[in-house]
């Protein structure tokens, strides 16, 4: 850090488009009636996601430390429960680890609930902001099983762990899988794998408006899982992506308290064998979800990434002021 | 050397991949939002010149190398290496067949190199972007042809063979591009 740059990355007229978008955001949630609120950052509990990392802060007189939020989700919740009503929040999100031309330890992030929403009708209003945010072209939409079996040849919910490693060496990836069959399973889950081939293969192609649902079972995070119309279970989650960078990601949410606990065991198992920081499923929004979360679907937004495509800038430091 | 993680992956860092040393070119995070976390990564190998792309785990790590690059004059070359000195120390490194690649046909005695050293052996010379050279044989000079295009081939006292205008003759000093290979204008002699 030199003294020498303490100006800011935006100049005026970047600062004053950053604005707009902002004003933007909040006139399209008006005119539907989504109430913006305003939740903390700081939590004693924090996700259990294993890649997900969320900062600690350490708080006068308090043993453990609190967290930052890696999104507004468990307090939102809570809201929904609470009876809200549909909301949305601006605010910032904070993820230890992350950094790069897409990537920051703090972002910028828009997140809302409308209730008796399923994912379809979400991703159409999502649409619809993003259309006016970034004036392009209606969305294409996949299904993560059609999607894959496009791009790759197979369906990814009934691939083989070996299918997908063979996948991954048939693209050049043998270094990043290692040449011995049992350090392989070791290093690359099932989920790493399809995020390996999804991020590195597929992704790049969708350049266009590109939203892709029913993601993999073993992907759920906090998503309700069915069965779709070839009978593979799946959960109905769903992201978005412009120009190949992921903008968004949004469920029908999962109201279930006991399965929520069950996932984040399994979260909590993955994370002992990564060797990193357990995090306990947070006992407030399992209550909350207990008393009765109403159904609703909800979706988190990069503005900061939707800044940037707006704008035509290569990285989202150039529309953050430091 | 120390062993370096892909957060710490930054351009011209110098490490070690499948035993050679190499330049990170650019290295980009990759995540999707709730998954695994990649960095995609651009090497450069030092003894080859070739670019590499790889796709490592975020937090994998690569041993460091212990290279550095530095400015020696040319002195010799004994039928094997190519000898050169550090102006400063005076030092002497001999490079091979190898190192010199392509630039084996540029050093000229007594002219300053950047010579990229590995564990103190050089693995790479690089010659500057442009060189002078007498032209040793060539066919002789066609007189007042200076407008046409024409060209012919001139070997030069390293060895180089390019293509010069026709007018040009034995014993004549030139500038050369070694970047391509192209004559660039008669030198003042």
């Amino acid at each position: 850090m030199s003294i020498d740059h303490w100006q800011a990355n935006t100049s005026r007229e970047t600062l004053r488009a950053r604005a707009d978008l902002l004003a933007r955001v909040r006139g399209f949630f008006d005119q539907r009636g989504v109430l913006e609120v305003d939740t903390p950052c700081l939590s004693r509990y924090s996700v259990s996601d294993p890649f997900l990392q969320a900062l600690p802060v350490a708080i006068d007189g308090d043993a453990s430390p609190h967290w930052l939020q890696t999104s507004p989700e468990f307090a939102m919740k809570r809201l929904l429960a609470s009876g809200s009503g549909d909301i949305y929040q601006i605010c910032k999100a904070f993820r230890a680890g992350e950094h790069g031309r897409l990537h920051a330890s703090e972002f910028t992030m828009l997140e809302w609930y409308r209730l008796n929403f399923d994912q379809h009708q979400l991703i159409r209003e999502l649409c619809e902001l993003l259309r006016h945010l970034l004036n392009c072209a209606p969305p294409k939409q996949h299904s993560y099983g059609a999607l894959f079996k496009d791009c790759l040849g197979f369906n990814p919910h009934r691939a083989s762990h070996s299918m997908l490693q063979q996948t991954a060496i048939g693209h050049g990836f043998a270094d990043l899988l290692g040449t011995d069959q049992h350090q392989l399973a070791k290093t690359l889950d099932r989920n790493a794998l399809l995020d390996l081939l999804f991020s590195h293969v597929i992704q790049p192609t969708l350049s266009s408006l590109t939203v892709v649902y029913d993601y993999p079972e073993s992907m759920a995070a906090l998503a309700r899982v069915e069965y779709d119309a070839q009978g593979c279970k799946v959960a109905r989650r769903f992201e978005v992506f412009y120009q190949g960078v992921e903008l968004a990601n949004g469920y029908h949410e999962l109201l279930d308290a006991a399965e929520l606990q069950r996932r984040t065991d399994l979260d909590n198992a993955r994370r002992r064998e990564l060797g990193k920081v357990e995090q306990p499923c947070d006992p407030q929004l399992l209550a909350a979800m207990r008393h009765g979360l109403p159904e609703c679907a909800g979706v988190a937004l990069g503005l900061d990434r939707v800044c940037m495509l707006a704008l035509g800038a290569k990285s989202i430091a150039d529309v953050r002021a430091f | 050397m120390a062993n370096y993680s892909t957060n710490e992956f930054k351009a011209g860092l110098k490490v070690i991949l499948e035993g050679d040393p190499c330049s990170i070119v650019e290295n980009e995070f990759v995540k999707p939002g709730k998954g695994q976390a990649f960095n995609r990564v651009r090497l450069k190998n030092l003894k080859t010149g070739r670019q590499w792309e790889r796709t490592f785990k975020s937090g994998d790590t690569l041993e460091g190398a212990d290279v550095i690059e530095k400015d020696m004059e040319y002195l010799y070359n004994d039928g094997e290496y190519w000898h050169f000195m550090d102006p400063v120390s005076f030092e002497q490194v001999q490079a091979d067949k190898t190192a010199l690649g392509d630039s084996a046909q540029w050093v000229k005695e007594q002219e300053s190199c950047l010579i990229t050293l590995w564990n103190d052996a050089p693995i790479a010379v690089t010659v500057p972007n442009f060189v002078e050279l007498e032209i040793v044989d060539t066919d002789p000079g066609l007189k007042g042809d200076t407008a046409q295009g024409g060209t012919k081939p001139a070997t030069l006292s390293t060895g180089a063979v390019v293509k010069v205008p026709l007018f040009l003759n034995i014993g004549e000093v030139i500038r050369v591009d070694t970047r391509t290979g192209e004559y660039q204008n008669r030198a003042k002699s």
